[in-house]
């Protein structure tokens, strides 16, 4: 099955969609480029290895859903896999440590930054970045996905198609943030074994389901593809679990010599203990702070992250 | 938690033992997975005559225990860092876990929920045995070690035992 050629005329240039998605991430990446840019000629540094897992992220992405990969992972169940643990795992990961927001709350002058920070500290928010709420968003859009004719309806109209991916690289997004409760702002976060207990029950269903693609395979997909399918979702999926795990647990059962961290992401989290000569690494760009009084007579900044990424942003002033 | 003068290395003996007990269940998950499953193949992805309520049975065994293990080595590490590592309580953990861990697996996920068995094509019988004989000697001893270890932290001020840390 699968083999109707709605995108076989077309298969050697990029679809409108692909152009899109294309011109989208190309978007996000110059954007996050220029902010550091601007950030740097204020005199704060951004650190390298956020810039550069935006740009992975990005790259994932983009592999997910433009070219070879993509086009193959309509005909391909074990594939579309490997693109859905890019688009929907890794992806996630590495955009979600980039902390896209706290740049754009720090680049932004104060009258754009300001609704940004009143949408995030506003109560749907809240509850979006729940993580049990994220969670079943993220794994429990999985199941309707895989489980329903959703996934055969997926491959025939291009709209669905998109609305899916869409979904997934935002519920990852969102699950990755309120999971790690970080390193961008989230409102009322909840504390560490939380965290993590959300994260395990995820990962278990996330387990689980793909031992039942392995039994059950979904609409349109050959048996052999769903069964290799199911064992990358589960194999290739493990070690980004594995990050997340780390990553929830690092700030909580070994914090750095400063006392209990904040639990934001550190760049480099294979890192032990956290010091490098009594300092603590990430939270470098707030760190300068000093230097971010008021300038080019724009007012003051967008408050730093850390009153930021607690409680309440809009509030600060 | 006591803040008794002999409450410090009870403190300590049961931090060294909680994650010796989480790296023993991370233990014997990793043991399934990689010699069961990887190498020897005798334990199958899924043998599809699982129950629903064995496959979630697995489903958050090997997630919780993903997250014991690396909970457990951050455990090792604070307590390396804070020189109050003890490699007997943490050993006595470990076997504890595992032991209990590997029974758990043998007796409710294989036996009881027929999530997968160990092998298949042969007589089980053999395999079992060896497994849960295996899994209680492994429990008993790491409860043999645990009370010994208790009984150190209980009655000494210090534990008897050098710190290994750096």
């Amino acid at each position: 099955m699968d083999h109707h050629g709605h995108h076989g005329s077309e298969a050697a240039l990029l679809g409108p969609g692909e152009w899109a998605t294309t011109i989208l991430l190309l978007t996000a990446l110059t954007s996050y480029a220029v902010a550091v840019v601007i950030l740097h000629r204020r005199g704060i540094s951004w650190p390298g290895g956020r810039t550069a897992s935006w740009a992975g992220g990005l790259l994932c992405v983009g592999v997910a859903l433009v070219g070879p990969l993509a086009e193959r992972a309509h005909d391909d169940f074990t594939v579309h896999m490997a693109g859905h643990v890019l688009l929907g795992m890794l992806g996630p990961l590495l955009l979600a440590s980039a902390a896209p927001i706290t740049l754009a709350l720090r680049t932004l002058p104060v009258a754009e930054a300001r609704p940004l920070a009143r949408l995030l500290s506003s109560a749907p928010l809240a509850v979006l970045t729940n993580p049990f709420v994220a969670g079943v968003l993220n794994i429990g859009g999985l199941w309707v996905l895989y489980r329903t004719d959703l996934h055969a309806l997926m491959q025939t109209d291009p709209v669905v198609h998109a609305v899916v991916h869409t979904h997934v690289l935002a519920a990852g997004y969102l699950f990755t943030v309120a999971v790690l409760g970080g390193p961008d702002p989230v409102r009322h976060r909840p504390s560490p074994p939380w965290r993590a207990a959300a994260l395990v029950m995820a990962i278990a269903a996330h387990n689980v389901l793909a031992k039942s693609l392995y039994a059950f395979p979904p609409e349109g997909a050959p048996v052999e593809q769903a069964r290799a399918g199911a064992e990358l979702m589960y194999y290739a999926g493990m070690p980004v679990e594995i990050v997340l795990i780390f990553l929830v647990c690092r700030p909580w059962i070994l914090p750095g010599p400063g006392g209990p961290a904040d639990g934001r992401v550190r760049g480099t989290p294979s890192r032990r203990g956290g010091t490098r000569g009594g300092v603590r690494r990430l939270p470098l760009p707030f760190r300068s702070s000093p230097t971010v009084g008021p300038r080019d007579g724009r007012g003051p900044a967008p408050p730093p992250a850390r009153t930021v990424g607690r409680r309440r942003p809009a509030r600060s002033r | 938690m006591s803040t008794a003068a002999r409450g410090e290395p009870r403190a300590r003996h049961r931090r060294n033992l909680t994650a010796g007990i989480l790296f023993g269940l991370g233990t014997v998950a990793f043991v399934d997975e990689v010699v069961f499953h990887q190498l020897l193949h005798w334990h199958h992805f899924y043998d599809l005559s699982t129950s629903e309520v064995g496959l979630v049975s697995d489903g958050l065994f090997h997630a919780f225990s993903w997250f014991a293990t690396v909970a457990s080595l951050l455990m090792v590490a604070a307590l390396r860092r804070e020189h109050t590592f003890w490699g007997l309580a943490f050993a006595a953990g470990w076997l504890s876990g595992a032991g209990f861990f590997q029974l758990y697996d043998g007796l409710i996920q294989h036996k009881v929920l027929g999530l997968h068995q160990i092998r298949y094509g042969v007589n089980l019988v053999p395999y079992d045995v060896t497994w849960n004989v295996i899994a209680a000697v492994l429990l008993v001893s790491g409860v043999a070690l645990w009370t010994r270890t208790a009984r150190h932290a209980g009655r000494s001020g210090r534990p008897a035992e050098p710190t290994e840390a750096s």
